[in-house]
Formats: structure tokens, sequence, C-alpha cells
């Protein structure tokens, strides 16, 4: 701090010049403030100026003015200031303005014969101090908020990390405890142009300002945190200007995510358009097999006994036994599954294994009479390979079940139902012609060729393999969701 | 299918998490690492850390564990029959990811959620273990907030307090009837049983909190939820009725609301829309009026019509429009209620009338530093210097307070 009353009085304006050491020599401030209001110096006769700032040349020409001479009781004389007065001056003081010191004193002066002056939120001065100060706040929120640290290393087993930022006013000093209480567990420096803070696991430093070029320009973790930013944006709610309020365009330089923003609103317009045009998939039938040579059938029995004599059916790996479909020859619903079981094809009836038996149990849950349902399968005979006693069951390939689509065709048609159910992607393959994702189309009463509505669902061998028992709950209750929705299609 | 890397995975999982409104890291108790030597502090309020080109801040990393989901909300893009890419990050992914963000000053902590796999519990589980191994292992100071599965343990419930600042369950949908109808897996009973369970435990460790400072906390941050606006029928009375009962009932800090969005793979019973954003904004400056204004959801409800807010104008001026018989308010002579019912005035702006008050009676010019725009106020107010005339009961006032057209963009931003 340096007192810098010179004598004389010839330019009458500022009699007092006051030097203070630095930008944030609030100290030295308040030391000539509190001599100068003992003097009772009038604000209109002091200038203000700080050391090196290099904008004082026409100010020294301003003769040196001699300090009043104080009386005993001008000395004595208590200086009178509320603290919320003087916490909002030494807020505002760190404003970048260089009028803020002359504003403050002002102020301090008008407040010694009106105490509760900053309270008038009316007032000019204290309407310009609140101002100040609340540009300070912002400033300082928004370095709490906008400094990127990247790491440059580790040192015993502590991380270092430096950033890079730019102030508007000088609040690097001030924020230091607030990155040393956020960041304790690890080394850091802040470099901006007028100050650089550091803390070391033991103290904090404040050293010289320094430029961008000093501070590493990239960071591993960099990549993700832009990945992260793309990725939370929602095109279907641009609000450029609620953004650029809060994070104005002139931070944008010194943040990495930033650099995203010109592309992200470029496309956002077009993903918007790609949402609401992605309706659901309504190519989801594919053309019908071939017939193979032989008349079609003009009931069950004939069916089945013709798929008796194929020659060419797909034997290898399979049964001998074919497994007939069973219900009534008219039901409103007609269910498919994918092959007979184990079971199944001991007993020559499709459903009669433990899948079968959840079917059931789900069926009544959803107030289906199963005896006034269709039940049959996508592929009629059993595929299993086998293993010791055990026939272990082996899912049908593609030509497999394409091989049987245009017998279950001929089954459809000579039921008639009203709905068609598949359960499991065998089922839904068969009737579709294409490989279908059951979990997409599940739940939903989709239109069919010839205009037949089919429900695609799970199939029950799924339930059963769920190995958690709360899992197995929701997806029951899901299936059996499923069945009513087809029980209240039908009536 | 190819393992995804963590940064794929961020990316899946951030998308999957934009839907939900919440983002407030504020209202915990105050925390830093200076004691610990760890990372991380919260104080008063939350910092955002960035913006995102919709105008939402960027606080939390705010991702989901997994998008994998064994529920069928037809309103979420995650639902089991959703077509979307799906990725599950490891406990230890989401743990490392959120320290390696905060130590670089991307965010203020972490905001979980998770799409339901194996079961409630698990899933549960899970999100707590995240929670845990963030504050015990590695000292994390930052804030945490859980989304909390309705359907599991109560036990996990009550971990998950432990360690978190706020926990939520979303109610999703103003009534039941449409939970059952959209959200056939969620039960709005059990969801609101939570939530008053939730409420309990919060309001008990805060008491306890009084008494002795050593009792543990249970989410400081409160408890929040969210409405899923526009994906059925309710009507802005309704959601609003609901809301009103919510922050009565259960203590809730928050209610957000989310525009129903046009969302990728969206199911065929949903038309696919613009999203509302209005009408959520409408509702946010309502719920305001709910909260701070010391408006009953009747009297909000007077502004609109058919159950329905204006779109047109804010709710407390168009209040104010059905109301002229309780204006102009003198600004010199007002009690501070009626100060908050001027259109205009906020509650910053009314403290600050009051206050001027003391010092002189105020005129135009007075209120033109104290107020944001005075032009506003200037039909419901009368200073000094000021009466409003016959402002008030000309017929066209509407026409004149409510904002000018404007032309639509073709290209947005």
């Amino acid at each position: 701090m340096v007192a810098d009353f010179r004598g004389g009085n010839a330019l009458a304006k500022s009699t007092y010049r006051i030097s203070l050491l630095s930008e944030v020599d609030l100290e030295g401030w308040r030391d000539h403030a509190r001599r100068l209001l003992q003097g009772g110096v009038a604000p209109d006769q002091v200038t203000w100026t700080v050391e090196g700032r290099g904008n004082s040349g026409e100010l020294d020409l301003s003769p040196p003015a001699a300090f009043p001479e104080q009386s005993s009781d001008q000395i004595a004389r208590p200086v009178r200031i509320s603290k919320t007065l003087l916490s909002l001056i030494n807020s505002a003081l760190l404003h970048s303005n260089e009028d803020r010191f002359d504003l403050a004193y002002r102020l301090l002066y008008r407040a010694q014969s009106v105490p509760a002056l900053h309270r008038n939120p009316a007032d000019a001065d204290v309407l310009k101090l609140n101002r100040y100060a609340k540009a300070i706040r912002r400033d300082i929120h928004k370095m709490h908020a906008f400094v990127r640290f990247r790491k440059i290393g580790a040192s015993e087993g502590r991380e270092q990390f430096v950033a890079w930022f730019e102030p508007d006013h000088h609040i690097t000093e001030a924020v230091a405890p607030f990155f040393r209480n956020r960041f304790t567990g690890m080394d850091w420096l802040i470099v901006t142009p007028g100050a650089s803070i550091a803390w070391d696991g033991q103290k904090l430093s404040v050293g010289p300002g320094g430029c961008k070029e000093d501070v590493p320009q990239e960071d591993v973790v960099e990549a993700e945190w832009r990945t992260y930013y793309a990725n939370i944006f929602n095109p279907a709610r641009v609000k450029i200007n609620a953004m650029k309020s809060e994070m104005p365009m002139k931070y944008w330089k010194n943040l990495p995510e930033a650099e995203l923003i010109p592309s992200l609103l470029e496309q956002a317009g077009t993903r918007v358009e790609a949402m609401v045009a992605g309706a659901p998939d309504d190519r989801l039938f594919d053309s019908r097999t071939d017939e193979p040579a032989a008349d079609r059938p003009t009931s069950l029995d004939q069916l089945y006994a013709l798929l008796e004599q194929q020659p060419d059916a797909p034997r290898d790996k399979f049964s001998d036994r074919l497994i007939h479909g069973i219900g009534p020859d008219h039901a409103d619903i007609m269910i498919i599954g994918e092959q007979p079981g184990d079971q199944e094809d001991r007993e020559g009836k499709p459903f009669v294994g433990p899948a079968g038996q959840l079917l059931d149990r789900a069926l009544e849950q959803a107030h289906i009479d199963r005896q006034q349902t269709f039940l049959t399968n996508a592929v009629k005979r059993f595929k299993f390979t086998p293993r010791g006693k055990r026939r272990i069951h082996e899912t049908p390939n593609v030509g497999e079940i394409n091989y049987y689509r245009w017998w279950v065709e001929q089954e459809i048609r000579l039921v008639n139902p009203k709905l068609v159910v598949a359960l499991g992607a065998t089922a839904a393959r068969s009737l579709t012609g294409k490989a279908v994702t059951i979990s997409r189309h599940r739940g939903e009463i989709l239109p069919g060729p010839d205009g037949r509505s089919i429900l695609i669902t799970v199939h029950p061998s799924y339930l059963l393999r769920i190995p958690d028992e709360q899992g197995r709950q929701v997806e029951y209750a899901k299936f059996v969701r499923d069945l009513q929705l087809a029980d209240n299609f039908v009536h | 299918m190819s393992k995804l890397d963590r940064s794929e995975k961020l990316a899946i999982l951030a998308d999957a998490a934009k839907y939900d409104a919440s983002c407030a890291s504020s209202g915990s108790v105050k925390r830093n690492s200076a004691k610990s030597g760890g990372i991380g502090s919260t104080g008063g309020t939350g910092i955002c850390h960035s913006y995102a080109p919709d105008g939402r801040c960027i606080s939390l990393l705010k991702i989901l564990m997994t998008n994998y989901c064994m529920f069928d909300c037809l309103y979420c893009i995650n639902r089991s029959s959703s077509n979307v890419r799906r990725a599950a990050f490891t406990v230890q992914e989401i743990v490392d990811l959120t320290l390696d963000f905060y130590k670089r000053n991307y965010i203020e902590g972490l905001f979980l959620s998770s799409g339901i796999i194996r079961s409630p519990d698990y899933t549960m589980e899970q999100l707590v273990e995240v929670a845990r191994r963030l504050r015990v292992v590695h000292k994390f100071g930052g804030y945490i907030h859980l989304k909390t599965i309705p359907e599991a343990d109560p036990e996990l419930l009550k971990q998950a307090g432990q360690y978190a600042d706020r926990l939520s369950i979303n109610i999703e949908l103003p009534d039941d009837e449409s939970i059952a109808r959209l959200a056939p897996e969620k039960d709005g009973k059990l969801i609101r049983r939570t939530m008053d369970n939730l409420g309990k435990k919060v309001r008990e460790a805060k008491a306890e909190r009084k008494s002795s400072r050593k009792a543990p906390l249970f989410a400081p941050g409160g408890h929040s939820t969210q409405m899923i606006i526009g994906a059925d029928a309710s009507d802005d009375a309704k959601i609003l009725t609901t809301s009103d009962g919510l922050y009565g009932s259960y203590g809730l800090k928050r209610v957000y609301y989310s525009a129903f969005s046009p969302i990728p793979d969206a199911s065929s019973n949903l038309p696919a829309q613009a999203p509302p954003l209005l009408r959520e904004h409408r509702l946010y400056q309502a719920d305001w009026l709910l909260r701070f204004y010391g408006f009953s959801v009747a009297e909000i409800m007077q502004g609109g019509s058919a159950g329905q807010l204006d779109l047109n104008i804010d709710p407390k001026l168009a209040w104010a429009l059905q109301n002229r018989a309780r204006f102009p308010v003198n600004i010199n002579l007002a009690d501070q209620e009626s100060l908050l019912r001027i259109p205009g005035l906020g509650g910053k702006g009314v403290g600050k009338i009051l206050q001027a008050r003391r010092f002189t009676a105020l005129r135009l010019t007075d209120l033109e530093r104290i107020c944001q725009s005075v032009k506003k106020i200037l039909p419901f107010i009368t200073t000094v210097d000021w009466h409003p005339g016959k402002q008030l009961d000309s017929l066209n006032l509407y026409d004149r307070l409510k904002p000018p057209p404007e032309q639509l963009s073709l290209f947005p931003a």
C-alpha cells in the first residue's frame, strides 16, 4: 500500500489522488477510506487509481495535494458502516470498472449521515453498487461453473490438474477457497490473465497471471464429456436463447463442449422429423411361400393326412410323429406355438408339457376357455438332440420353419379364427416370414395379410426360463395381459 | 454383439436419460471435502456447469444404469417393446465416470436412474451400491440423486436415503387409471405408498437432526417426482390438483412436469406429436404460484378455461384479468400478499418495494429501478404519480397484454 497524498490544489477537482497497490488491494482501500472519512474529505475531492494501471498519465498533471491536518477530535470520530454495506462494498470492489473505488467511497461518505442508506434500493448509488456486487456474484458463480480442469499427471498418489479461465472481474483470489473445499483430494492450478491460484493439499497460494498457452489443451476424458453433452440434448426442444443467457457465448471458447453447439443445432430439425416420421414398420409380413403340389385340403383331417404323406418332410433330427392341432375347427382364437416338445411327442397332443400347463394357467386368468381355442405349432414335429435317455429340445431353423409355413397357413384358413396369437419367435417367423423382435411388436393387434388379425407375444417356455422370481412374475403378468387383449379383441 | 466401451455406453445411456426433467442439485446439507480429504462439496444452491442447446442446465451426470427394462410403459423410450439400442453400465463404471467428470469440474454430482432388469430389488441394489461406493470408498462429497423403484424392498429405500442427497419416485401420470393403461406394470397406489414412506423418513430424519447433530442423514435434499404431460388426456386442472395433493400429503420438494416428447420408436398407441412445451412452461408457472404465492388450484384455474391454462399469457396475469376488481393495487400501501398478486411482480420485487417504502413514497421512477419491467405492471398499480385510469375496465386489455404473435421459424435457432 502506498499513500500518495501530495500537496497543492491547483486543478481543484481531485485534490487527493490515492494509488492502491493492486486491483484487489481492498485492505489498502479501506485504510485510505477510513482516514479520508476521518478527515471529512468529500468524495469529489478524491481520485482513486491503481499502481501501474497505465491510465493515470493525465491525472499525473494534477499537483499533489496535502492531506488535511487532522484535529484530535476528528481522529477520534468513529467511522460508521453497517456490516451489510461493508460486505456489499467488499464484493463490488472486485468489479473491473475503474470507478468502483470512487463509488464505494461516495456511498461510505453518504452513509455517515444516512446510516440506512444501503437499504434503499431506489437510490442511484446504492443501485449501482448493487449492480456491481451482482456482477461479481455472477462472475464468481460462472467461474465455479465453467472452469474445466485438465489432468496433467499424478505425483505421490495425488492427481494433478490445471485449468485456464478468463473471468470478467478481479475474482480469482476470491474463488480459491471454493475450489479448495471442493477439490481437496487433488492438486490443482487455475490460471487466469490476472492471477493464478493453486492448491497442493496443504495450502492455497496465489501467483501471477498467465496465458492460455501455459495450460494443456486437452484431456482424455474430454471426448466422453462431449459425448455426454451431445446425447443429453433433446432435439425436440431447442431453446437457444435460454442457453445463451445462462452460458453466454464469451465463455464458449474455453468450454470443450461448446464447439458441438452449431452442429447439434443444425441437425436438430431433421432429427425431430425423423422421430415424428418414425412410424412402426408396416412391412412386417413377407409374401407367402409357394404352395406344394397338392390340392388345397378342405378339412383339417385331410390337411394332416396330406402332411403325413409328404415325402420330403425334414425328418433328420425330427420325431416321426406328426402332432395335429387341437380344438374346435372353427375357434375364435388360434394359438400357434413353436413345436411339440418331448411330452407332446409322447402323448401326441400339443401343449401338454410344462409350458403348456403354464399356458393353461394364463389362459384361465385371461378368461379364455382353452376348450374353445385352437392350439397348434408352427413346426409340426419334435426336433431334438438325443442325449442318453433324454431328448433335448432343439430350436428349428429357418428352413424348417419355412417348410411348414404353407401348412400353418392352411390350418388358419380352415379354422378361420378372428385372431391368431403367435407365441414366441418361431411362430412369429412362421406367420410373417421374417425375423421378428417379439418385444417390439407384442401387445398390439397387427393387421396381417388377408385382413387377418395377428397378436404376437412370448412363448410360455420363455417365462419358465427366467431365473429370478420377481422378474418371472412381471413377465408372466405381461403375458396374461397380452392374452386378455386377445380375449377383448374377439368379444 | 461386440462389447461396448464406456464412451459408447455413455452415449446410449445419456440419451436414454434425457427425458427426465429433474436436474436440481440444490437443497441438501452443506458438505465439503476439506475435512475428509476426498473430492466434492455441496452448497446451498447447485451449480449449472453447462447448458444444452435445449436451454436446460447440465448440473449432474444424468444417466441410466441400463436402458434394458422389463416394464412396458407406453410413454417411455426404454419400455421393453421399444427398439432402441440397449446398454448397461457396471457399478464401477458409473463410479469411475462420476469421479472423472467431477474432478474436471464438469458436474455437481450424479443423477442415477435405471430401467428395471432382472427384478426391481436387484436393480435397486445396484443403484444403492453405486452411491455407497462413491460415498464410502471414494469419500465423494458431491450431490447424489437416486431414482427409487417403488416395487423394491423398503429396506433398500432406507439404504438409498443414507447415501443420496435426494430420492425421487416418478408418479408418471396424474391419475391411477392412466397409469394402469399406459404403465401396466406400475401401480399408482404402490407409488404413493412408497412416496408416503419416503416423506415420513425424510421428516423423521430432519426432526432427529434437530435434537442431535449426529443423527443419520436421510435424503437431506428431500424427495421429488415427475409427471409426464400430454401422454394422456388429463387436463391442467387435474394435473395441478394432483401436484397440490402431492405437495400437501407427502412433503415433496418438487414436482417436475415433463412434456411428453415425440420419442424415437414411439408406440403406435401414442400419436407422434410436437411436444407441448408451452403447456409444460405454464404448468411450471402455475406450480410456482401454488408453492410460493399462496394461490389455490381453483384460483389458478379461474384464469383458464375448460380445465386448461391459457397458453397465451402466464397464469398470474390470467388470474388478474379475471379478478380486475382487486386492482389497481396501491404500491405504497398494499400488504405483501396483495403485492404478490400483481402480475409481473415477483417475490424479489415485492421485497424491494417493501424496503424502499420505508424511505420514500414510491414514484414510477423509483419502481423503474426496482422492477424488471414497469410497463407490465402499470395497468395493475397506483403510485404517487400514477393511476391506470380506466385501463382495467377496457375490453381489449387481454389482447394488449398478451405477447405479440411471432413469426414461426422454419429453421429453429
